[in-house]
């Protein structure tokens, strides 16, 4: 059920918008369509795409943010780790300022722990390597995407006898998320812009299940301007014409069934496991955990780490934003209590949390 | 009497004291350099002839790491920052304090380096170095070098240029690619090699500012883009004058591997810095002689014509994707975050 047929010529960004303005008239009711994944969210509101699209077309943001999906016990977990002595923390920079229940990264580092940004996971076998008394964990996060270079991190580090580097792994799966969304009630969604980047190395197949079993029309699109409105333009038309089918728009980096490489490396160095989501809970098997081979790189069983639900900040609402049941600007402490100076939670934080897209790009609006 | 002492070939902390070493090395590192007829008497304070007429000062102090880059050194950006915001104010810069915080331990060809590259700045700018201190802290304690300057300029402009003489319809004109020294510095942190066209434009820009306002340009205001880059300064001018400004997307230019790096170390180009572009805002009858006159001189070669000054009084700057939407230009709150997918 998915095809990649030749579509009309509309490359002009005004003749596409022509079109889905057309489109939308024909369909005649409220479409909703969620982009999943992070990037897109800030994609649209970066070309200013929700200001140009028909009132009947609505774009909500779904749980794609990888910082935004990892629960408060994750990062006092890190937090609690970066207080013992002889620990360094190796993190992607959007972690950083990620509140958790009473403390930040941030706020460690100034406090005197050891919290380094790497800008890739080999970064941080590269200082565990150099300085081998000190024991180097680095903050395994996000989906797909970022996966298969961590895998290849445990892989050298393994390899190399690097034995003080270790991974705190809250790696997610998409398509386990997108399914309880499909299958639950509380959002309506006519159309998923399916993650691009996830989509490279998972495969378009990995997310057809949604046009198959739930009947939801789906798009893996790109991320440039002209990529998410012919996205958009495929989606409708798939609408319009009541189809629903997984079809490619992003054909230049996605195929069907994805790099075999990467999902080989990340299938060699980890297994699924049940894994919490920020406003999701706990989903069975959407989470990747270090295979026993490699347990010395794995920070969790090797300090002893639990990771236990908690609440989060009073009033934070991120968990709802994240399943798509609530805009942004419709939480209480938004804007109030909680700006991107003074994140409450990590959808402000992030820089591809939609509350922070939506604070920064809705600031006229607002006035 | 006593053998010469061997020269070290680090700076030591008795360096920094105050007396003998302290001498020593002002005389055989900064004088041979940076001797002037007004640094010379080496006393407290430089004693500066002013004619009529107003001077604008500033002072900036620099702490980039690495303190070599492509496109210049530590050196070069401190003379450069110090003279290009006297610069766009409309004064031309003449005289310069140079303060060094040096790490014990620095190597002394790496400080030699540096003074060398403030020299040949300094020359290429027109300013003096009259005055200046120097002192050494213990190891760990400052990262190489620190160096801070303070900078007096000559207006030659009756009325300085600044955010209050900004009004509606004025074009918005950046004299050449954007986002160059951010990027080249970022991707020599993160390790990224490109090719060598990226370097940091760090440039000493009074004299295109000159050239600018000598070929009869009404100027109302000028910034220069460093930390924050033009995002930064068309926030802040639109805030302080209380405007609106759009610029357009498809007319800033960005060199492809500034784009390239930003894309990978999730960066916005527009709010990353530069050391050697301004923002020109003028009336539009005079935006061709404006550009014209930037295209002839070697810092303006790129200058593009990137916007206009609205009548929307909100106070923000919007830019327009290529799909013809609008966003708000906004700055990124703490350091600038990498993305992680």
């Amino acid at each position: 059920m998915w095809e990649t047929k030749p579509r009309p010529k509309r490359e002009s960004s005004a003749d596409l918008l022509a079109h889905i303005h057309q489109t939308a008239q024909a369909i005649g009711r409220a479409v909703q369509l969620m982009e999943v994944c992070g990037t897109h969210t800030v994609a649209a509101f970066r070309s200013g795409l929700r200001d140009l699209l028909p009132p009947s077309v609505s774009l909500i943001s779904g749980p794609g943010c990888p910082v935004c999906v990892t629960p408060p016990s994750y990062i006092d977990a890190a937090i609690e780790l970066s207080r013992r002595p002889g620990v360094t923390i190796a993190t992607f920079g959007d972690l950083v300022r990620v509140p958790g229940t009473f403390s930040s990264l941030e706020q460690e580092r100034a406090a005197g722990a050891d919290v380094r940004v790497v800008y890739s996971p080999m970064d941080a076998v590269a200082i565990a390597r150099e300085d081998p008394t000190r024991r180097v964990v680095f903050l395994g996060v996000g989906f797909e995407t970022t996966a298969p270079g961590i895998a290849l991190a445990v892989r050298s580090a393994n390899g190399n006898m690097v034995d003080n580097f270790t991974v705190l792994s809250a790696l997610k799966t998409m398509p386990a998320p997108m399914r309880v969304l499909a299958a639950g009630e509380e959002v309506k969604v006519d159309g998923f812009i399916c993650p691009g980047h996830v989509s490279v190395v998972t495969g378009a197949s990995a997310f057809s299940f949604l046009a198959e079993e739930f009947g939801i029309p789906c798009v893996v699109a790109g991320f440039e301007d002209i990529d998410l409105l012919r996205g958009i333009d495929m989606l409708l038309a798939q609408i319009a014409e009541g189809r629903s089918r997984m079809e490619i728009e992003y054909s230049r980096a996605v195929r069907w069934e994805g790099s075999r490489a990467a999902q080989s490396v990340i299938a060699e160095v980890f297994e699924p496991c049940d894994t919490e989501w920020r406003g999701l809970g706990v989903i069975p098997d959407s989470g990747l955990k270090l295979r026993p081979q490699f347990a010395e790189h794995n920070a969790a069983s090797r300090f002893g780490v639990e990771l236990t639900s908690r609440h989060t900040s009073v009033g934070c609402r991120c968990g709802d934003v994240l399943r798509g049941v609530l805009a942004p600007p419709e939480c209480p402490l938004f804007d109030s209590r909680c700006t991107p100076a003074t994140p409450m939670g990590p959808c402000m934080v992030s820089s591809e949390g939609s509350c922070a897209a939506f604070w920064r790009y809705g600031k006229r609006r607002r006035k | 009497m006593t053998a010469p002492r061997a020269r070290s070939d680090r700076v030591l902390l008795a360096h920094g004291g105050g007396a003998l070493m302290t001498k020593e090395l002002i005389q055989s590192v900064i004088l041979p350099v940076l001797d002037n007829d007004v640094l010379h008497p080496l006393d407290d304070a430089a004693v500066l002839n002013v004619t009529e007429g107003q001077l604008a000062f500033t002072t900036d102090s620099y702490v980039i790491s690495p303190l070599f880059f492509p496109g210049g050194d530590i050196g070069r950006l401190s003379i450069c920052g110090t003279v290009n915001d006297l610069a766009v104010k409309g004064a031309k810069p003449l005289w310069v304090s140079l303060g060094l915080v040096l790490e014990e331990g620095l190597a002394m060809v790496e400080l030699e380096t540096v003074v060398r590259s403030i020299g040949v700045t300094a020359e290429e700018a027109g300013v003096q170095v009259v005055t200046g201190d120097t002192k050494v802290v213990e190891k760990g304690k400052c990262d190489g070098l620190y160096i801070n300057t303070a900078g007096i300029g000559r207006l030659v402009v009756p009325c300085p240029p600044g955010p209050t003489q900004i009004q509606p319809g004025d074009a918005i004109v950046v004299n050449g690619f954007l986002g160059d020294h951010g990027a080249a510095i970022m991707a020599l942190r993160a390790g990224i090699s490109f090719s060598p066209e990226l370097s940091s434009d760090c440039a000493p820009l009074w004299d295109l500012v000159e050239s600018v306002l000598a070929a009869g340009v009404t100027v109302h205001a000028m910034r220069d883009l460093t930390r924050g880059g033009l995002a930064g300064a068309l926030c802040d001018l639109a805030e302080a004058s209380g405007l609106g400004m759009r610029i357009w997307e498809t007319l800033l230019p960005i060199r492809p591997p500034v784009r390239g790096v930003c894309d990978l170390l999730g960066l916005e180009p527009t709010a990353v810095a530069n050391e050697g572009k301004i923002v020109f805002f003028c009336p539009s009858e005079d935006v061709d002689t404006l550009l014209s006159v930037l295209r002839e001189h070697p810092r303006g070669e790129f200058a593009a014509a990137i916007g206009e000054v609205t009548a929307r009084r909100d106070g923000f700057a919007v830019i327009v994707s290529r799909i013809g939407g609008e966003r708000i230009i906004d700055l990124p709150p703490g350091e600038t975050l990498p993305r992680i997918c």
